[in-house]
Protein backbone atom coordinates (compact mmCIF):
# COMPACT_ATOMS: atom_id res chain seq x y z
CA UNK A 1 0.00 0.00 0.00
CA UNK A 2 2.82 2.56 0.98
CA UNK A 3 5.27 1.20 -2.04
CA UNK A 4 1.93 2.04 -4.51
CA UNK A 5 1.35 5.47 -2.83
CA UNK A 6 4.76 6.53 -3.20
CA UNK A 7 4.64 4.89 -7.00
CA UNK A 8 2.06 7.01 -7.54
CA UNK A 9 3.96 10.18 -5.90
CA UNK A 10 6.76 10.23 -7.98
CA UNK A 11 4.92 8.84 -11.42
CA UNK A 12 2.44 12.09 -10.94
CA UNK A 13 5.04 14.12 -9.68
CA UNK A 14 7.81 13.17 -12.91
CA UNK A 15 4.11 14.16 -15.71
CA UNK A 16 4.04 17.20 -13.76
CA UNK A 17 7.49 18.34 -13.51
CA UNK A 18 7.61 17.33 -17.89
CA UNK A 19 4.03 18.64 -18.72
CA UNK A 20 5.03 22.63 -16.69
CA UNK A 21 8.10 22.17 -18.90
CA UNK A 22 6.57 21.46 -22.37
CA UNK A 23 3.69 24.66 -21.23
CA UNK A 24 6.58 27.09 -20.83
CA UNK A 25 8.26 26.31 -23.84
CA UNK A 26 5.78 25.91 -26.39
CA UNK A 27 5.49 28.63 -29.15
CA UNK A 28 1.11 28.21 -29.68
CA UNK A 29 -0.58 29.50 -26.59
CA UNK A 30 -3.89 26.52 -26.90
CA UNK A 31 -0.51 23.71 -26.47
CA UNK A 32 0.77 24.99 -23.70
CA UNK A 33 -2.23 25.95 -22.17
CA UNK A 34 -3.33 21.86 -22.83
CA UNK A 35 -0.17 21.01 -21.11
CA UNK A 36 -0.91 22.96 -18.37
CA UNK A 37 -4.18 20.95 -17.69
CA UNK A 38 -2.33 17.89 -17.70
CA UNK A 39 0.39 19.51 -15.15
CA UNK A 40 -2.92 20.14 -12.97
CA UNK A 41 -4.59 17.11 -13.41
CA UNK A 42 -0.92 15.47 -12.30
CA UNK A 43 -0.80 17.71 -9.69
CA UNK A 44 -4.29 16.95 -8.22
CA UNK A 45 -3.34 13.05 -7.77
CA UNK A 46 -0.05 14.24 -6.34
CA UNK A 47 -2.27 16.00 -3.49
CA UNK A 48 -4.20 12.92 -3.37
CA UNK A 49 -1.45 10.84 -2.63
CA UNK A 50 -0.03 13.14 0.29
CA UNK A 51 -4.01 12.18 1.97
CA UNK A 52 -5.90 15.72 0.65
CA UNK A 53 -8.50 14.52 -1.38
CA UNK A 54 -10.36 17.78 -0.89
CA UNK A 55 -7.75 19.84 -2.51
CA UNK A 56 -6.82 17.50 -5.49
CA UNK A 57 -11.03 17.86 -6.11
CA UNK A 58 -10.52 21.51 -5.56
CA UNK A 59 -7.59 21.54 -7.92
CA UNK A 60 -9.23 19.47 -10.87
CA UNK A 61 -12.48 21.85 -10.64
CA UNK A 62 -10.94 24.97 -10.10
CA UNK A 63 -7.75 25.09 -11.73
CA UNK A 64 -8.19 22.91 -14.74
CA UNK A 65 -12.23 23.39 -14.21
CA UNK A 66 -12.03 27.34 -14.19
CA UNK A 67 -9.17 29.04 -14.41
CA UNK A 68 -7.97 26.97 -17.25
CA UNK A 69 -11.51 27.82 -19.33
CA UNK A 70 -10.84 31.47 -18.79
CA UNK A 71 -7.55 31.28 -20.19
CA UNK A 72 -8.87 29.11 -23.33
CA UNK A 73 -11.47 32.09 -23.53
CA UNK A 74 -8.98 34.75 -23.94
CA UNK A 75 -7.33 33.22 -26.21
CA UNK A 76 -10.61 32.52 -28.55
CA UNK A 77 -11.18 36.37 -28.16
CA UNK A 78 -7.69 37.48 -29.39
CA UNK A 79 -8.11 34.58 -32.27
CA UNK A 80 -4.24 34.28 -32.66
CA UNK A 81 -3.28 32.75 -35.49
CA UNK A 82 -0.44 31.60 -37.65
CA UNK A 83 1.48 34.77 -38.10
CA UNK A 84 1.34 35.19 -33.70
CA UNK A 85 3.57 31.72 -34.18
CA UNK A 86 5.89 32.93 -36.15
CA UNK A 87 6.23 36.12 -34.10
CA UNK A 88 6.01 33.71 -30.39
CA UNK A 89 9.11 31.30 -32.21
CA UNK A 90 11.42 34.60 -32.95
CA UNK A 91 10.66 36.01 -29.54
CA UNK A 92 11.64 32.15 -27.94
CA UNK A 93 14.69 32.10 -30.06
CA UNK A 94 18.07 33.47 -29.78
CA UNK A 95 19.85 33.25 -25.93
CA UNK A 96 17.70 35.38 -24.16
CA UNK A 97 16.50 32.54 -22.31
CA UNK A 98 19.94 30.90 -21.04
CA UNK A 99 20.47 33.62 -18.36
CA UNK A 100 16.85 33.23 -16.55
CA UNK A 101 16.92 29.06 -16.93
CA UNK A 102 20.15 29.07 -15.23
CA UNK A 103 19.24 31.44 -12.69
CA UNK A 104 16.26 29.45 -12.00
CA UNK A 105 18.38 26.33 -12.29
CA UNK A 106 20.44 27.45 -9.17
CA UNK A 107 17.64 28.64 -7.08
CA UNK A 108 15.93 25.40 -7.23
CA UNK A 109 19.57 23.59 -6.64
CA UNK A 110 19.70 25.84 -3.62
CA UNK A 111 16.08 25.23 -2.44
CA UNK A 112 16.88 20.92 -2.73
CA UNK A 113 20.21 21.59 -1.14
CA UNK A 114 18.61 23.19 1.83
CA UNK A 115 16.03 20.60 1.89
CA UNK A 116 18.33 17.34 1.62
CA UNK A 117 20.66 18.23 4.31
CA UNK A 118 18.28 18.57 6.82
CA UNK A 119 15.84 15.68 6.31
CA UNK A 120 13.12 15.42 7.84
CA UNK A 121 10.97 12.06 8.89
CA UNK A 122 8.21 10.53 7.20
CA UNK A 123 4.91 12.13 7.01
CA UNK A 124 2.31 11.07 9.68
CA UNK A 125 -0.02 8.83 9.15
CA UNK A 126 -3.95 10.88 8.97
CA UNK A 127 -6.11 12.29 6.54
CA UNK A 128 -7.30 15.73 6.73
CA UNK A 129 -11.18 15.44 6.34
CA UNK A 130 -12.84 17.69 4.61
CA UNK A 131 -14.68 18.38 7.97
CA UNK A 132 -11.33 19.84 9.75
CA UNK A 133 -10.57 21.69 6.99
CA UNK A 134 -14.13 23.74 7.52
CA UNK A 135 -13.83 23.81 10.86
CA UNK A 136 -10.43 25.23 10.42
CA UNK A 137 -11.54 27.97 7.70
CA UNK A 138 -14.72 29.03 10.02
CA UNK A 139 -12.68 29.00 13.16
CA UNK A 140 -9.40 30.08 13.30
CA UNK A 141 -9.17 31.25 9.92
CA UNK A 142 -12.57 33.45 9.82
CA UNK A 143 -10.69 36.40 9.09
CA UNK A 144 -8.92 34.90 5.89
CA UNK A 145 -11.86 33.97 4.74
CA UNK A 146 -13.59 37.38 4.98
CA UNK A 147 -10.46 39.19 3.29
CA UNK A 148 -10.85 36.52 0.59
CA UNK A 149 -14.37 37.61 0.01
CA UNK A 150 -13.04 41.03 -0.12
CA UNK A 151 -10.44 40.26 -2.60
CA UNK A 152 -13.24 38.63 -4.52
CA UNK A 153 -15.39 41.09 -4.86
CA UNK A 154 -12.66 43.53 -5.77
CA UNK A 155 -11.81 41.35 -8.31
CA UNK A 156 -15.28 41.23 -10.06
CA UNK A 157 -15.60 44.99 -9.61
CA UNK A 158 -12.30 45.45 -11.15
CA UNK A 159 -12.75 42.97 -14.41
CA UNK A 160 -15.63 44.42 -14.65
CA UNK A 161 -14.78 48.19 -14.91
CA UNK A 162 -11.67 46.94 -17.51
CA UNK A 163 -14.00 44.86 -19.51
CA UNK A 164 -16.63 48.45 -19.90
CA UNK A 165 -13.57 50.62 -20.47
CA UNK A 166 -11.61 48.48 -23.41
CA UNK A 167 -15.53 47.85 -24.91
CA UNK A 168 -15.97 51.84 -24.79
CA UNK A 169 -12.57 52.30 -26.31
CA UNK A 170 -13.32 50.26 -29.26
CA UNK A 171 -16.35 51.88 -30.15
CA UNK A 172 -14.80 55.40 -29.50
CA UNK A 173 -11.86 53.74 -32.33
CA UNK A 174 -14.69 53.07 -34.42
CA UNK B 1 -2.54 5.86 4.25
CA UNK B 2 -0.14 7.87 3.31
CA UNK B 3 3.80 8.22 3.69
CA UNK B 4 5.43 10.48 1.25
CA UNK B 5 8.42 12.19 2.88
CA UNK B 6 7.79 15.79 3.13
CA UNK B 7 11.00 16.39 1.65
CA UNK B 8 9.86 14.84 -2.17
CA UNK B 9 6.38 17.23 -1.71
CA UNK B 10 9.06 20.34 -1.02
CA UNK B 11 11.11 19.63 -4.09
CA UNK B 12 8.15 18.63 -5.87
CA UNK B 13 7.02 22.25 -5.32
CA UNK B 14 10.15 24.07 -5.79
CA UNK B 15 10.74 22.66 -9.09
CA UNK B 16 7.32 23.92 -10.56
CA UNK B 17 7.45 27.14 -8.74
CA UNK B 18 11.33 27.49 -10.40
CA UNK B 19 9.64 26.40 -13.59
CA UNK B 20 7.11 29.26 -13.74
CA UNK B 21 9.75 31.63 -12.61
CA UNK B 22 11.60 30.61 -15.75
CA UNK B 23 8.71 31.05 -17.63
CA UNK B 24 8.14 34.25 -16.55
CA UNK B 25 11.39 34.96 -17.17
CA UNK B 26 12.07 33.73 -20.89
CA UNK B 27 8.53 34.16 -22.29
CA UNK B 28 7.51 37.18 -23.76
CA UNK B 29 3.88 36.78 -24.49
CA UNK B 30 1.59 38.81 -21.64
CA UNK B 31 -0.60 35.34 -21.76
CA UNK B 32 2.01 32.79 -21.43
CA UNK B 33 3.78 35.19 -18.76
CA UNK B 34 0.13 35.08 -16.64
CA UNK B 35 0.39 30.66 -17.16
CA UNK B 36 3.53 30.80 -15.64
CA UNK B 37 2.91 32.88 -12.66
CA UNK B 38 -0.53 30.59 -12.63
CA UNK B 39 1.70 27.29 -12.60
CA UNK B 40 4.53 29.22 -9.58
CA UNK B 41 0.73 29.68 -7.66
CA UNK B 42 0.56 25.88 -7.73
CA UNK B 43 4.25 25.03 -6.47
CA UNK B 44 3.65 27.57 -3.39
CA UNK B 45 0.35 25.52 -3.22
CA UNK B 46 1.93 21.77 -3.13
CA UNK B 47 4.83 23.05 -0.62
CA UNK B 48 1.54 24.27 1.61
CA UNK B 49 0.03 20.76 1.10
CA UNK B 50 3.04 18.87 1.66
CA UNK B 51 4.10 20.77 4.47
CA UNK B 52 0.27 20.25 5.78
CA UNK B 53 0.06 16.11 5.65
CA UNK B 54 3.77 16.04 7.44
CA UNK B 55 1.62 16.88 10.74
CA UNK B 56 -1.34 15.75 10.10
CA UNK B 57 -3.04 19.36 10.37
CA UNK B 58 -5.58 20.71 8.17
CA UNK B 59 -3.91 24.34 8.13
CA UNK B 60 -1.42 23.49 4.85
CA UNK B 61 -4.81 22.58 2.75
CA UNK B 62 -6.47 25.55 3.99
CA UNK B 63 -3.21 27.80 2.77
CA UNK B 64 -3.52 26.38 -0.24
CA UNK B 65 -7.57 27.01 -0.34
CA UNK B 66 -6.51 30.77 0.10
CA UNK B 67 -3.90 30.45 -2.77
CA UNK B 68 -6.84 29.12 -4.62
CA UNK B 69 -8.87 32.39 -4.08
CA UNK B 70 -6.00 34.68 -4.27
CA UNK B 71 -5.40 32.70 -8.27
CA UNK B 72 -8.78 33.65 -9.22
CA UNK B 73 -8.69 37.03 -8.69
CA UNK B 74 -5.59 37.58 -10.47
CA UNK B 75 -6.40 35.57 -13.64
CA UNK B 76 -9.70 37.93 -13.98
CA UNK B 77 -8.05 40.82 -13.48
CA UNK B 78 -4.30 40.22 -15.56
CA UNK B 79 -6.51 38.57 -18.37
CA UNK B 80 -8.99 42.03 -18.70
CA UNK B 81 -5.77 43.95 -18.42
CA UNK B 82 -3.88 41.82 -21.00
CA UNK B 83 -7.65 42.05 -23.20
CA UNK B 84 -7.94 45.84 -22.62
CA UNK B 85 -4.06 46.46 -23.97
CA UNK B 86 -4.59 44.01 -26.92
CA UNK B 87 -7.18 45.87 -28.23
CA UNK B 88 -5.45 49.01 -28.53
CA UNK B 89 -2.13 47.31 -29.59
CA UNK B 90 -2.54 44.14 -31.34
CA UNK B 91 -0.41 42.74 -29.99
CA UNK B 92 1.05 40.19 -26.76
CA UNK B 93 4.49 41.63 -26.41
CA UNK B 94 5.28 42.13 -22.77
CA UNK B 95 8.33 44.55 -24.28
CA UNK B 96 6.12 46.51 -25.79
CA UNK B 97 4.26 47.95 -22.34
CA UNK B 98 6.93 50.12 -21.49
CA UNK B 99 5.11 52.40 -24.07
CA UNK B 100 2.11 53.11 -22.29
CA UNK B 101 1.66 56.60 -20.97
CA UNK B 102 -1.25 57.71 -18.80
Amino acid sequence: MTNLTEIAFFAAGAVAVIATVLAITRPVAVHALLYLIVSLLAVAVVFYTMGAPLVAALEVIIYAGAIVVLFVFVVMMLNLGVRTQETERKWLAGRAWIGPVILSALLLAEVIYLIVRAPVSAAMNSISTPKQIGLALFGPYLLGVELASMLLLGALVGACHLGRTSKSGREARQ
Amino acid sequence: MTSIPMADGLILGGILFALGLAGVLLRRNLLLILVSIEIMLNGAGVAFVAAGSRWGQADGQVMFLFILAAAAPEVAVGLALLLTYFHHRQSLDADSVNEMRG
